[in-house]
């Protein structure tokens, strides 16, 4: 890609993280760091760990071991309601909307962690409340022409066709205006066009607001185009990391995909 | 007749209307956009500024008298100024096709030796720097939005905002020099090129004038009465003549304000947000319109389809006896008056059709189904004919006087005459000036005094109302010298449903005759109402009671045809349905589905000699191509059924 951003200093870095569920190794003593400004991608076969990596960083999961450090903050358990407060929002696998509620108020609802005054203000809809609405709207807006998603603004997402649905999650996850954005399989059953669209948008968001962006990705053509580094997970254990070249060429990462034997070493 | 006196009031170019607007009325609104979820507006006066820095801006860039302005993108109002800014520059705007590939832009900006562009946003910058190499003219690139184009360094590159701010800069530094660049323009001026597509060969530059727009702009508004409290959606392509008309021109001298959508996909709900009292469109809008009414009521509940069907029934015969002012019973107005309230009122409200004064449809036939449904609920919908060689304006409709198959009367200061073969003639003021760099094309179109050949033939009805039958060079003759307008009649019998495609013959034969195509859909629809069994199109196509529905639909048009004194003896004598389906996959058809005569009538000759035979049938085998490339053949016997003709009553 052409573009020449300017990636910056260490703003995630994921130390030794292991995540077991009962006998289940999930993860296991992975590292790997997360630059600022950078679009990074965790790949790797079906269960390798991508899902459950995500959600140790945006603390749905608590690791037994390891730390990630967000921000130069290093922490062990956190919820996931205080990670969206410091700056990190994400998408889901299956989309979770509000499925009778409007594009526009789904999106609102990302502001929340923004929104300061009271609930009492809010519900009478009066003084400072309404000044802060209105400024919320205006920044939902600015979104919503973003992702060009005008014509249903007003459409209860429900009724809305898969790949816009997904444009509305990403919208939602933007109005936080995370420092950190977090995307599990942004780009599954999409049509070709539907993911062109959606790289497009993606590299947009990175571009324009210099956010960083985690993705878990499964159509390699997608994950090489548009990553500048990229890690890949095997049965929860790191395989290799490193721009899509040089993990393209790694000989462990080409038998993981093409289904080497395992454990009989 | 007539008001073409703007070199009278001194109002002769848009730029000179401008400053007008803003002196006269310049506190009301003259564009509006919807931008972040809200319109907002911009008043005559307002407007004057921000083209007055626009062309300041153009100026201090290096703008000179001549140069012109290829203008690329949706309708926004910042594209609008631009071109008043060039206007104003003595320059000319090219508007251009905003969904056109590169390569056509190229043809354009090279032809037009375009030296300055005003895009939209990423998109069509994007579209221009592939293409800007093989442009050598072309000096400078300005951009409205910004997203996307932040690593975009090349340095003839800039942004609209910064275009204005230097603009401004220059307009502090010399007052009074936007006024004094304004009282240059003179009428006579060129003030714009559009690039018409044709059907054949390059694109033309039609070059229209300040005389040319702003008079014929005026005899439009003096025609419907037009006034600053009009309003208008902006939604059909810029490059086009009539949004040029209706959205420019006409705001200009009537002063009422344009409103421009969200974005193209957001028509229809900008529509109803607006409300606007004038509006154009293509038939086929009108048409998805109804359609889309006609399913969602198939779909309401079992009291709002009673109300539907009977309110709809009133309406029909009322409704347009109303909107012409013509004598209706008084209990027939309340029913009307109650259908309002509790059908049409409603209808039109979700349609953004509330506040239509006056709709206008052009560039092709309308069907009379969809021509009435609008008419009856009370919008007001009116048939114009135009070209961009006219700068749109040659027939219209008036108030009181408006039929669904003819384009009307001549329009104010226009001349209309037809050629001995059929072929509509006219002069008007709005007659351009020249095809840039094309003068044997100019020498074609238009003779030494002014007529411009439109290609179209046509004919006056008794009324005086022009109908447009086909284009000139497909009209042909029977034996017996009646005109023979295979499109003309084509035409009438795909207005039924039933009907999906016809071809009519008849070119130096006794009589004419048709091939039909079954509308699958539709005919299938019926015959499954009637639980009449079929296996697939031929099957269905075959069977005798389809053969009688489509004889009752050609009927109906030999008796429509009988009215016609030029064309009551092309009624349709003999005609038969197609054993399979026109397609284009067969060559048949073009990709934009119109017919290939010659084609069909190389494949299908020996049913045309069975057509002309007096054989009561015709047995056939068809080359298909299917989906997946192979073929196969179709073996049929086709059946040929006469029609009834009707005796002409030809007016007197």
């Amino acid at each position: 890609m052409a573009h020449q951003r300017h990636i910056g200093e260490t703003i995630l870095s994921v130390d030794n993280i292991s995540l077991a569920f009962g006998g289940v190794k999930a993860l296991t003593d992975v590292s790997f760091s997360v630059r600022e400004h950078e679009i990074f991608a965790i790949i790797g076969p079906n269960g390798a760990g991508k899902s459950s990596m995500l959600n140790c960083i945006n603390g749905f999961y608590h690791p037994h071991q390891g730390t990630i450090t967000f921000k130069g903050k290093a922490r062990r358990q956190v919820r996931p309601s205080e990670a969206a407060r410091e700056g990190i929002a994400r998408t889901f696998q299956n989309i979770a909307l509000f499925t009778g509620m409007s594009t526009l108020d789904n999106i609102m609802t990302g502001r929340n962690t923004k929104m300061h005054k009271g609930l009492f203000w809010q519900a009478l809809h009066f003084g400072p409340a309404r000044d802060e609405e209105i400024e919320h709207r205006h920044f939902v807006e600015e979104i919503i022409d973003f992702l060009e998603i005008e014509a249903i603004r007003k459409t209860p997402v429900g009724t809305l066709p898969y790949g816009l649905q997904k444009r509305v999650e990403l919208g939602r996850a933007l109005a936080a205006q995370p420092d950190l954005l977090l995307l599990d399989e942004p780009m599954a059953g999409m049509n070709l066009e539907e993911k062109q669209d959606m790289c497009r948008y993606i590299l947009d968001v990175n571009d324009e607001f210099g956010t960083t962006i985690v993705l878990i990705e499964h159509d390699m053509g997608v994950v090489m185009d548009i990553s500048d580094r990229v890690v890949v997970l095997d049965y929860g254990k790191k395989l290799a990391d490193g721009t899509p070249d040089e993990v393209r060429t790694n000989q462990d990462v080409i038998d993981a995909y093409l289904g080497v034997a395992h454990g009989d070493e | 007749m007539g008001s073409g006196n703007s070199a009278a009031s001194g109002l002769d170019t848009f730029p000179k209307l401008l400053i007008d607007n803003a002196n006269r009325i310049g506190d009301r609104p003259a564009a509006r956009e919807k931008d972040f979820g809200i319109w907002q507006s911009w008043t005559w006066r307002e407007m004057k500024d921000e083209i007055a820095a626009m062309a300041a801006g153009l100026k201090v860039l290096g703008f000179e008298r001549g140069d012109s302005l290829a203008i690329v993108g949706d309708n926004r109002p910042q594209l609008y100024w631009a071109m008043t800014a060039a206007q104003t520059l003595g320059g000319v705007p090219v508007p251009m096709y905003q969904d056109a590939v590169a390569e056509e832009m190229q043809y354009v900006l090279e032809h037009a030796s375009a030296r300055f562009a005003i895009v939209e946003d990423q998109e069509q910058t994007d579209k221009l720097l592939e293409i800007k190499d093989r442009c050598p003219t072309l000096a400078h690139i300005v951009y409205k939005d910004t997203r996307g184009m932040r690593h975009y360094d090349q340095d003839f590159l800039m942004s609209l905002d910064s275009l204005i701010e230097k603009g401004k800069a220059f307009l502090a530094q010399n007052p009074g020099w936007f006024e004094g660049e304004v009282a240059k323009t003179k009428g006579s001026d060129t003030a714009i090129m559009l690039y018409t597509s044709g059907t054949t060969g390059r694109p033309k530059g039609v070059v229209l004038t300040f005389d040319n727009l702003v008079i014929t702009a005026r005899n439009g508004v003096k025609w419907d009465n037009l006034n600053d409290h009009d309003e208008v959606l902006a939604y059909l392509p810029m490059a086009w003549v009539g949004d040029n008309i209706f959205s420019y021109g006409q705001s200009y001298t009537a002063g009422f304000c344009v409103s421009c959508p969200e974005s193209s996909d957001t028509v229809m709900q900008d529509l109803k947000e607006i409300g606007p009292t004038y509006f154009f469109a293509p038939p086929r809008i009108f048409e998805n319109i109804l359609t889309q009414v006609s399913i969602r009521m198939e779909d309401a509940n079992w009291v709002n389809r009673k109300l539907y069907a009977y309110f709809m029934g009133l309406a029909k015969t009322i409704g347009p006896r109303i909107l012409d002012k013509k004598p209706v019973g008084l209990i027939d107005r309340l029913l009307y008056g109650l259908g309002e309230i509790l059908v049409y009122g409603p209808l039109k409200n979700e349609l953004g059709f509330s506040r239509f004064r006056l709709a206008y449809t052009a560039g092709e036939a309308i069907g009379p189904d969809i021509f009435d449904f609008f008419r009856s609920l009370g919008v007001n919908i009116k048939q114009l004919y135009g070209s961009t060689e006219a700068s749109v304006f040659i027939c219209m409709q008036k108030d009181g006087d408006v039929k669904p198959d003819t384009v009307g009367v001549p329009a104010y200061d226009v001349e209309l005459k037809i050629a001995d073969n059929g072929e509509v003639l006219f002069r008007s003021p709005g007659v351009f000036k020249v095809y840039f760099k094309n003068e044997e094309a100019t020498h074609e179109t238009k003779t030494e005094d002014g007529w411009v050949h439109t290609g179209d033939a046509g004919f006056f009805d008794p009324e005086g109302h022009l109908k447009i039958i086909d284009r000139a060079k497909d009209v042909g003759k029977l034996t017996g010298g009646t005109m023979f307008a295979p499109k003309y009649i084509e035409n009438k019998l795909k207005f039924f449903p039933f009907i999906k495609e016809a071809v009519a013959f008849g070119h130096d034969k006794d009589y004419a005759a048709a091939f039909i195509n079954i509308d699958l859909e539709a005919v299938g629809n019926w015959a499954e109402r009637r639980g009449l069994p079929y296996s697939g199109y031929t099957d269905l196509a075959m069977r005798p009671e389809v053969y009688d529905l489509v004889l009752d639909c050609v009927n109906k048009v030999n008796n429509d045809l009988a009215d016609d004194v030029a064309l009551a003896g092309s009624q349709i004598k003999r005609f038969l349905i197609l054993h399979k389906e026109l397609d284009a996959d067969d060559g048949e058809l073009t990709r934009t589905r119109k017919v290939r005569r010659n084609t069909v009538a190389e494949r299908y000759g020996q049913l045309i000699d069975a057509l002309y035979s007096g054989a009561d049938e015709c047995a056939v085998e068809a080359k298909v191509t299917f989906e997946d490339g192979r073929t196969g053949t179709i073996k049929a016997t086709v059946k040929i059924r006469e029609a009834e003709t009707t005796a002409p009553r030809a007016a007197a």
